[in-house]
Parts: C-alpha cells; sequence; structure tokens
C-alpha cells in the first residue's frame, strides 16, 4: 500500500508531468487562461489516463510480447479511439463541457502527456495497481499545474505588464519559477 | 490557401513562421531534451527526418486516404517513421538514444509534425511538400541548437562536451534541469517581444502626424 501512495505523490509531485517532464504542455499554454476551464481539462485528463493506463497494461500483458516493435503504433492508435469514444460519451453528456474545451479534447490524443505516460509505464515495468495509481497521481499532478497556472494568469491580468512580456515569454517564466518551486518536492524522498 | 512560390514555401518555416520560437509548437521535446547541444542536434535530426518522409507519403498518398480517418492515417505514417528513427538511434548513438529515452517515442506526439501534414502535405504537390518539411525541420532543428547551445554554454560551461572557460567558471546548474528549458524559451521569446516593440514604436514615429492633435507639417505649412 505504501508503495503506491509514494508512486502517487511521486508522479504528482516530484516528478510533475508537466513541470518537470514537459509532457502536456499544449493545453498548459493553451487552456490555463481561466481556473474554471483549467480544472475540467485537467479532469479529463485525468479519466483520458486512468483508461489509458488499462489498455497499456492489456496492451503489455497480453499482445505486446509477441511483437515488440509494435509498441508505440498500437499505443497511439488504442489511444486514439478511446479519445474519440471519450468525445462521443461528453458530447452526449454534456454539450456545455464540450463546448468550453473545444478544440482541446481532440488534441488529447496528441497531447505528450499520455502516451508519453504509456511509454513510462512500460519502460517501469508496473504492474495493474501501481499503474492505476501512476496514472491518477499524473493526472492530479497535471491539474495542479494547469490550476496554478490559471490562477497565476488570473490575477496577473489585473496587474501592469510591460508591453514586451504581453506575449507566451511571460507565460514560459512563470511556468519556470513554479518548476524551480517543485523542485523543492525533490526532498520529500530523502527524508 | 494563399498561393506561394517554391522558395516561400522552404525559407517559410526556418524563420517567420518557425516551430518552435513564433508558432510555439512541438515544445514538448524543445524544452525537454536541450539540455546538451549533442541531444539537441540528435533530436532535431530524427524529428527533421520524421517529418520528411511523413510528408512525402502524406502528399503521395493524399488521393487514396479517405476525408473521415485522415487525422489516424497521418498519425500511423508519422509512428512508422518514429519507429524507424528509433531504432537506427538506438543502434548508432545508443549512449545519446538512452539519454534522450522515451522522448524519441514521443515525436510522434509532436503537434507540430502532423499539424504541417494537415495544414500542407495534405494538400499540395509532393515536391512543394518535400519543400514545405525540409524547411519547417531546419527551422525546427536552428530553434533547438540554440536553446541547446544557450543551455549547455550557461548550465555547464562547454559547448559539445568541450569546457570553454576552463576550471574558474561556476555552472549554472538550474539551465540543465528543468526550470532552465522553460526561463530559457521565455527569455528567448521576451527578447522577441522587445524586438517586436521596437520595430513598431519606429513605424509609429516614422507615421507620427497619423491620428495626433498636432497638426501635420503640410496643414502646417
Amino acid at each position: 500500500m505504501g508503495e503506491l501512495f509514494w508512486i502517487l505523490i511521486s508522479a504528482m509531485l516530484i516528478s510533475n508531468f508537466t513541470l518537470s517532464l514537459f509532457l502536456g504542455l499544449c493545453p498548459f499554454m493553451g487552456v490555463s487562461a481561466r481556473v474554471e476551464t483549467a480544472l475540467r481539462m485537467g479532469l479529463a485528463n485525468i479519466f483520458v489516463l486512468v483508461i489509458t493506463s488499462i489498455c497499456a497494461w492489456v496492451l503489455n500483458t497480453y499482445v505486446l510480447p509477441h511483437a515488440p516493435y509494435l509498441r508505440v503504433i498500437s499505443f497511439i492508435v488504442v489511444i486514439a479511439s478511446l479519445v474519440q469514444i471519450v468525445e462521443m460519451a461528453i458530447k452526449k453528456i454534456s454539450p456545455t463541457l464540450f463546448r468550453e474545451l473545444g478544440i482541446f479534447l481532440p488534441l488529447i490524443t496528441t497531447n505528450c502527456a499520455i502516451l508519453g505516460f504509456a511509454i513510462f509505464q512500460t519502460n517501469r515495468g508496473y504492474d495493474f495497481l501501481e499503474g492505476l495509481s501512476f496514472a491518477i497521481g499524473a493526472g492530479l499532478g497535471l491539474t495542479l499545474a494547469l490550476v496554478l497556472m490559471a490562477s497565476i494568469r488570473e490575477t496577473s491580468e489585473l496587474s501592469s505588464i510591460p508591453a514586451v512580456a504581453r506575449n507566451m515569454g511571460l507565460v514560459l517564466i512563470i511556468a519556470g519559477s513554479l518548476s524551480l518551486a517543485f523542485m523543492g518536492f525533490a526532498g520529500l524522498f530523502s527524508t | 490557401m494563399k498561393a506561394t512560390t517554391p522558395q516561400q514555401d522552404l525559407i517559410r518555416g526556418i524563420w517567420k513562421e518557425n516551430p518552435v520560437l513564433v508558432q510555439l509548437l512541438g515544445l514538448c521535446p524543445a524544452l525537454a531534451v536541450t539540455n546538451t547541444v549533442a541531444n539537441s542536434l540528435a533530436m532535431g535530426i530524427a524529428t527533421f527526418f520524421v517529418l520528411v518522409g511523413s510528408s512525402l507519403l502524406v502528399s503521395t498518398f493524399k488521393k487514396v486516404i479517405p476525408h473521415e480517418v485522415r487525422i489516424s492515417a497521418y498519425i500511423l505514417i508519422i509512428a512508422t517513421f518514429v519507429t524507424i528513427a528509433d531504432l537506427v538511434l538506438a543502434a548508432v548513438v545508443p549512449l545519446i538514444h538512452k539519454e534522450l529515452g522515451a522522448f524519441i517515442a514521443l515525436i510522434v506526439v509532436n503537434c507540430m509534425i502532423l499539424g504541417r501534414q494537415e495544414a500542407f502535405a495534405s494538400k499540395r504537390p509532393i515536391g512543394r511538400s518535400l519543400l514545405d518539411a525540409v524547411g519547417t525541420g531546419t527551422g525546427f532543428m536552428i530553434a533547438l541548437l540554440m536553446m541547446g547551445t544557450f543551455r549547455e554554454i550557461l548550465g555547464n560551461g562547454s559547448i559539445l562536451g568541450v569546457s570553454l572557460f576552463g576550471g574558474g567558471f561556476e555552472p549554472w546548474v538550474i539551465f540543465i534541469l528543468p526550470p532552465g528549458g522553460f526561463l530559457t524559451l521565455g527569455f528567448i521569446l521576451l527578447a522577441f517581444g522587445w524586438w517586436e516593440e521596437r520595430k513598431s514604436e519606429t513605424i509609429r514615429v516614422r507615421q507620427w502626424p497619423h491620428g495626433v492633435a498636432t497638426p501635420s507639417r503640410e496643414e502646417a505649412a
């Protein structure tokens, strides 16, 4: 049980997907202007990550031992079809949410966080439960980074920013500072 | 789509519409593997190969691929080339391949590559698509090398592993760690913003009387 907990904490804080592995930067830059949207995007990501984890585990256990060179291709095909299904489900269940997330829902497919997650899970040889806790940790980490970023951006809208920094430069500098702060969590393991 | 000349197709991606520095596409590899020049170069070459290869195939088969499943077809083509690049790198430069790790496989989800297929290769003749792919791939490599050089010099005091400053230099380790990636690109974009701002100010000075209450020279005269 302790092992699972550490996998979760480690994926969420210490090697945060966005801030220390640079995965899932597109939504991090694109949908982080409003806290509410950021939160929803994060939740959608957690959902997709959990399903990806299950798929990747099934593929790794039953299919890929016979054809290891098909790893990247089979991951991407399964994940892409999966996201398509999730998209249709969300469109049916909550049109508001669908409108809100707009173009970024189909883009979850080409979101490096999802494929990167599947590959990391394989490389580290996680079993089913470890994979699930890794997925939830990674998803929570993405959500945390998105929400933090969105809160900072909402606040910074009211302050006077020099014209030079009104492009994405400012966002990247903020991300750099956040990443710097998250490096502090590395100390969690040594205690 | 605007008509363009072959030269424009080639040059556009290198600077004016640079995928990383202007369009902010493909940020994941641009930030993750640019901690040394050698890694940036390997990633740049691999991405260049995948981009040119998939543009060639997509452009060749654009009439055959059904419109409804085109994105999946593009991704399959890209993934095939990535698998080739992955195996070749593992055989030729095993050390760098180990250091880049999962990020080679992640070329598949580089939005820049899929974007070029959807926006260009699927609509244009083969020759033009190749030119566009070569231009964009070069632009990507230039951006990666810019960041890689900056980060390796500041973070390690060396270029391609060759020490520059001797023993007296205290490296800014932060630049080869993850935050350094964000900060480096942030500084580069701020510099671009400053450059744009200065250019638009020059234009404003040149068009001085326009929209200003003071009378223009002609009216005063």
